[in-house]
């Protein structure tokens, strides 16, 4: 595995020397790491800059502390897993692949996330997340943990305002503050819980090494859009 | 050389802050390190510093810095401030000479106290002698302009970026329990030099990241109360704001950050019942005092900081707390660079202050 420093070989550089796996130490503030990644798997260590992961087309890139705002910003394939807390507009238009964040994630994260034919957006936050989550969202899953946090809300305020497609899974028995009157909360059963979230949070507690099972106990929640009301019908009649 | 629209610069302001709990004074070096890791935010058109705790020596005395576009208008300052103040101490703000700072002012400072006869027949308390004293010469004095005029405490502003101001001030040769950092990208109206951040009333300064949809209806209601806006930067409007309600007004600081944020009615409504009460009152009461648009903002005052978010965060923050310092700012990386392992990292909420003040003992 290579091992890069930032400071001395610059961001560029580390463009050309990518392909198998590389290890980018000293990172403070640098944005764009990880852009557009096609290929590879690439160890960010610090704390990188906004727009980590921007674009990211297929790559694989691990982060040991937080990320900072707008990582995963429209991205198209590939694996982000951030060990730390994510800042705001996390996965802002998502159009396909994985984020694993292990703790918790801003305001807006998942704002906008697409779905579309084998393309399917995945979003997991361990921890809890900020008000605005899955905004306007069109398709994909979105699924909040709240590790550590039960009994809490995990949710802020606005949690899926807007959103026509896609699912948000939260992982507790509370309804959202101010839940808009155009979405629908049901609980999810055994047969859901096995078949949609099981593989992917035992995906997901694997990028970490925890144990699956604690990220699976209890019972979860689903928001999606009602689709009796003017939202999807607005803009993905069906 | 690219023209605009050629060349995207991707930038967005920056703020940072750092507070000892403890009292404990420490130099300029780090909050400048600290803003310089966001240089990409600014893009040269502002810096500025507010530092507290700067001046023992002199901790009675209002302490005016004030640029001067001419001696002109300094010989007519110092004859107005002659006829109301005692003028216990004047100079040159001293500053190293940079390529890259230039167009400099005349840099003043002036440690003043009231005349006692003038003071008493005016009817008014000290603070509202001097910040009366103060918006007279921005208003009135062509070419002067009072860029903060607390005690103990002062603003250090420039055209130029963040890390360039500081060198340029010298602040690495001041010590302060509290500083907070600017660094600009003027994004609708000129950048220029009594136009950097912080801007400050009396003891109080506020740097700001965002801009503010509502600027000219705060406007039009602190002029009602004597207040003017000359320096043609929105974020001057908010230290009035703020001055207003919690000086004037006597609202406490978390007051104050629920009527420059209040709640949306949504969220109000699922308050309960003697909450909803109280943020109405306020709401209703200050609705001329609500920014809307993105922000996030950091105020300064004697013994204390808030930071503070728009109620839709529209704009990053991010806090940490290592012992006794408290460290504010919109990137983690420019605490990371100062503190590299905090006790605890956070990002505020939106609307929500996070209010911190000097631990009792360091009081004295």
């Amino acid at each position: 595995m290579k091992v890069l420093d930032i400071r001395k070989n610059g961001l560029r550089s580390i463009g050309r020397q990518l392909g198998e796996e590389t290890t980018l130490t000293g990172c403070l503030g640098e944005r764009y790491i990880g852009c557009a990644l096609q290929e590879g798997i690439l160890h960010v260590e610090g704390t990188p800059g906004n727009a980590l992961a921007s674009y990211l087309d297929g790559g694989t890139v691990l982060v040991d502390g937080n990320a900072q705002d707008a990582a995963a910003d429209t991205m198209n394939a590939g694996l982000l897993a951030i060990k730390g807390s994510a800042g705001d507009a996390l996965a802002y238009g998502m159009r396909g692949g994985r984020v694993y964040v292990l703790g918790d994630a801003g305001y807006r994260a998942g704002v906008h996330m697409k779905a579309y034919e084998d393309r399917k957006s995945i979003l997991v936050i361990g921890g809890k997340a900020g008000s605005f989550l899955g905004e306007y969202l069109a398709g994909g899953i979105i699924i909040v943990l709240g590790l550590g946090h039960e009994g809490e809300r995990i949710t802020g305020y606005f949690c899926g305002n807007g959103m026509y497609a896609g699912t948000i899974y939260l992982r507790t028995d509370q309804t959202p503050l101010n839940l808009s009157d155009k979405l629908l909360k049901r609980d999810v059963d055994t047969r859901e819980k096995e078949s949609v979230l099981r593989p992917i949070i035992t995906d997901f507690a694997s990028a970490f090494s925890i144990p699956a099972e604690k990220c699976l106990e209890g019972s979860f929640i689903a928001i999606e859009a009602d689709g009796s009301k003017s939202y999807s019908q607005l803009y993905a009649a069906v | 050389m690219k023209k605009e629209g050629e060349v995207r610069i991707s930038s967005g302001c920056a703020i940072s802050g750092i507070f000892c709990r403890d009292g404990r004074r420490i130099s300029g070096e780090a909050i400048k390190r600290s803003i310089a890791v966001m240089h990409s935010r600014s893009n040269g058109l502002g810096g500025g510093f507010a530092a507290y705790g700067i001046y023992p020596q002199y901790r009675e005395y209002p302490a005016l810095h004030v640029f001067y576009d001419s001696e002109t208008a300094r010989e007519e300052t110092e004859r107005f401030l002659g006829r109301r103040f005692d003028i216990i101490n004047l100079s040159k703000i001293p500053v190293r000479q940079s390529a890259k700072i230039v167009d400099a002012p005349l840099i003043w400072r002036y440690f003043i106290l009231p005349l006692p006869h003038m003071l008493q027949d005016s009817q008014l308390d000290e603070d509202e002698y001097t910040s009366r004293a103060a918006i007279m010469i921005n208003d009135s004095i062509t070419g002067a302009y009072v860029i903060s005029c607390g005690k103990d405490m002062g603003v250090f502003k420039a055209v130029g970026y963040p890390e360039d101001v500081a060198d340029f001030y010298r602040i690495d040769e001041y010590e302060g329990y509290s500083w907070t950092a600017h660094g600009r990208y003027p994004t609708n109206t000129p950048g220029w030099w009594a136009g950097s951040h912080p801007f400050s009333l009396l003891d109080l300064t506020v740097v700001h990241n965002g801009e503010i949809s509502s600027y000219d209806a705060n406007r039009r209601a602190v002029e009602m109360y004597g207040y003017t806006c000359n320096l043609l930067t929105d974020t001057e409007v908010i230290a009035y704001m703020l001055d207003y309600l919690s000086r004037k007004q006597g609202l406490t600081l978390k007051e104050c950050s629920e009527v420059l944020a209040a709640p949306f009615w949504s969220t109000i409504a699922i308050k309960d019942k003697e909450e909803r009460r109280r943020l109405s009152y306020l709401r209703k009461m200050f609705s001329s005092f609500l920014i809307t648009g993105p922000f996030s903002i950091l105020v300064g005052f004697s013994g204390g900081m808030m930071a503070l978010n728009d109620r839709l965060k529209l704009r990053s923050l991010v806090a940490a707390e290592k012992g006794s310092t408290v460290y504010f700012s919109s990137e983690e990386a420019a605490i990371r660079i100062i503190e590299e392992s905090p006790d605890r990292v956070w990002a505020p909420r939106g609307g929500e202050a996070v209010i911190v003040t000097l631990d009792k003992e360091a009081v004295s």
